[in-house]
């Protein structure tokens, strides 16, 4: 095991404390580049344990149409990868403790350069990636140079990952494991609390790391069934449609958009964290 | 399949075991679709091995699609350009009008085979959502096809073609809402229905294994074609000439020829409004290596890994990128990539018409264009191939549109 990064430092911190990770998935850029950073500045103290930060692509074919509009809509503000290190960098001179990870595409990684973006990447402060058209069978070219950085990639295991499968998803896996609750997009159906117990405890028996589960969490009542099922709950699409609301047909957030995704954050947290 | 030395040196031997054609091809998606594509190549693997399902497929290629294509010696379009003597393989007599029910055939089959009980399709120009359809409501499975806005607008009666099948025909509103969209929802239909769908992917692209079984199943194209050139003139083909969007009628008459070094082979992407515009759908002539729709490949993007837009007159080339077979034989050389406009294959469009009785897709058009820049300098004995991959009805409303004519 390579040293500890953030990430690990922070899963111990909550096991100590008996706590749940609350993960909260923004759209970088979202729903502009000035109001975006002064969201993520204020996600830790909203209750935010992980900040996950996903890095809009013109073609993101695993979410629903939540993410979707908000990467076209972020893109169109003019966010590139390189914005995304520059605003993790700011973050970092007042945060040096959020373990942050990026969930982006591979394309735009591989354009920049892999190996240039993780040295970018470990610069800024990034602490992991989850790049979900990346599987075991092609990360190694991210993964290991990744690795040798202290960066870590996170894998994803899903209710198709069988037990014949388990073992090569759950290889090489590092940081936490994302335990993906439903088949099918971001933010569409929701989960159900006794197929996913089932999961998480074939995936408990034979890995220490620590599960948070995602995709089908979208209320605070679903956070808090699943927070009880696992080490860490992450929300993306229902944190996306509530800044979503508060845009005019311009894309233009109303001047309470700030204090009410923060409110909502909170309220997901607290769901978490009991 | 079997690996002797002399295997190794051929270029008919790839993919290997995870799909790689060189550094191009793989397996880029999602980890809830991982065991989907693994138990799928598994199921091809088997099917491929058992001559039961070789004569089933051959028997509706035979009875249903109307196989084997002719190969037509073109008289006029030779005489016209004075050079090269230009044979067109006849794709698009087969049923449905194009090439593209030659791997709906082979995948419908494989699907029955693997008990699925719901196909899923992406098209672009429309072809390839009707030579689905087809074979959907031949075998008594429920199909949706998925078909950008843009494209349904422009390919009408199609679409037509397609309810008419008793497919439903779902737009997608999402991106540029042309053929890379309609394969984002397809594939976010196919996450979402992992038990029962079979998805039939239109192109020689995809994660694998779907780049090489469409390509196999494509692949009778050449191999008539050797036979059938080889009864009409007793020897193989000087040079070949097809179209390429994603690749798949193109990579259907290439395979064959592959090993055969004196065989030059051509392929024509399309340059839209030219290269230098931008507005174009060469991903191997204008774009760069990245990654999308299970593959590593060819797209166009821009300099910060954005999947742009592609453009063309024809709707079943208006794709971003190219299936990663193409993109090995792009940099190895064994295919040379060349683009033509769109008023150049609009050209090209008129003129099969005129000369030959036959009214070709704008597809082939783009291949019948290069056609005419290199057969004039050809000599005589030339004997060149094109791929005439499917019929124009569906374009004539472009056309017409274009040329300025009211119907």
């Amino acid at each position: 095991m390579a040293e500890p990064n953030r990430i690990e430092a922070r899963f111990t911190k909550l096991r100590e404390q008996g706590r749940k990770a609350f993960i909260a998935f923004t759209t970088a850029g979202y729903p502009n580049l000035g109001a975006y950073p002064l969201l993520l500045e204020k996600l830790p103290a909203a209750g935010v344990d992980l900040i996950e930060i996903g890095v809009p692509f013109s073609d993101p074919m695993a979410d629903g149409p939540a993410i979707q509009a908000a990467n076209n809509q972020a893109l169109r503000e003019g966010i590139t990868l390189a914005k995304i290190l520059d605003m993790v960098r700011d973050f970092r001179t007042k945060d040096n403790e959020t373990p942050i990870v990026l969930m982006g595409y591979y394309n735009p990684i591989y354009s920049y350069g892999p190996m240039r973006f993780l040295d970018d990447a470990q610069k800024a402060g990034v602490d992991g990636f989850i790049v979900p058209d990346l599987p075991p069978e092609e990360d190694e070219e991210f993964r290991v140079p990744a690795a040798a950085r202290g960066l870590r990639v996170i894998r994803l295991v899903t209710p198709t990952t069988d037990a014949e499968r388990l073992p090569t998803v759950l290889k090489d896996a590092s940081g936490f494991l994302y335990y993906v609750s439903i088949t099918g997009i971001t933010g569409s159906a929701s989960a159900e609390a006794a197929n996913v117990k089932t999961n998480i405890d074939a995936i408990r028996a034979q890995s220490d790391l620590p599960i948070a589960i995602g995709f089908g969490v979208n209320t605070p009542a679903q956070a808090q069934e699943m927070a009880a099922l696992a080490d860490g709950v992450i929300i993306g699409s229902a944190i996306v449609k509530r800044i979503s609301a508060h845009l005019d047909d311009y894309g233009k957030p109303s001047a309470t958009m700030l204090d009410d995704a923060l409110t909502f954050v909170g309220d997901l947290a607290k769901a978490v964290h009991g | 399949m079997q690996n002797t030395d002399e295997d190794n040196a051929s270029l008919r031997a790839v993919p290997d075991d995870k799909g790689h054609f060189g550094p191009y091809g793989g397996r880029y998606v999602a980890e809830t679709l991982m065991p989907l594509i693994l138990e799928l190549e598994k199921a091809y693997n088997e099917a491929k091995a058992d001559p039961a399902f070789q004569l089933e497929l051959d028997d509706y290629l035979k009875h249903y699609v109307g196989r084997p294509s002719p190969l037509y010696y073109a008289p006029r379009l030779t005489e016209h350009f004075g050079g090269a003597k230009i044979y067109l393989k006849r794709e698009e007599l087969n049923h449905t009008g194009a090439h593209k029910i030659n791997h709906c055939m082979g995948q419908i089959l494989l699907a029955k085979r693997m008990g699925k009980k719901r196909i899923i399709a992406e098209t672009g120009a429309g072809q390839h959502g009707v030579a689905t359809a087809t074979v959907a409501a031949l075998f008594n499975l429920p199909c949706v096809v998925y078909m950008g806005e843009l494209d349904i607008e422009r390919q009408r009666p199609n679409v037509f073609r397609m309810r008419l099948l008793g497919a439903e025909v779902r737009p997608v509103k999402s991106g540029s809402r042309s053929l890379k969209d309609a394969m984002n929802e397809a594939l976010r239909d196919w996450v979402s229905h992992i038990d029962d769908t079979y998805y039939i992917i239109g192109t020689v692209g995809g994660p694998h294994p779907y780049p090489a079984m469409v390509r196999d199943f494509q692949s009778i194209i050449g191999r008539e074609t050797r036979q059938q050139l080889m009864e009409a003139e007793g020897r193989t083909p000087d040079s070949l000439v097809a179209c390429v969007g994603g690749g798949s009628n193109a990579m259907g008459l290439f395979h064959e020829f592959l090993d055969d070094p004196s065989v030059a082979i051509h392929a024509v992407e399309a340059a839209g409004h030219g290269i230098a515009t931008g507005m174009h759908a060469a991903a191997l002539t204008g774009g760069r290596a990245g990654i999308l729709h299970g593959m590593r490949s060819y797209f166009l993007q821009n300099e910060d890994g954005q999947i742009q837009e592609a453009h063309s007159i024809s709707a079943g080339l208006d794709y971003p990128g190219v299936g990663p077979e193409h993109a090995w034989l792009h940099d190895n050389g064994r295919v040379s990539y060349v683009a033509v406009t769109d008023d150049e294959a609009l050209d090209a469009f008129q003129l099969c018409s005129k000369l030959e009785g036959i009214i070709p897709a704008l597809e082939p058009s783009h291949a019948l264009a290069y056609v005419g820049k290199i057969a004039p300098s050809l000599p005589r004995d030339h004997l060149m191939v094109v791929n005439l991959s499917g019929r124009g009805d569906k374009d004539i409303f472009t056309v017409a549109e274009r040329l300025g004519v009211q119907i």
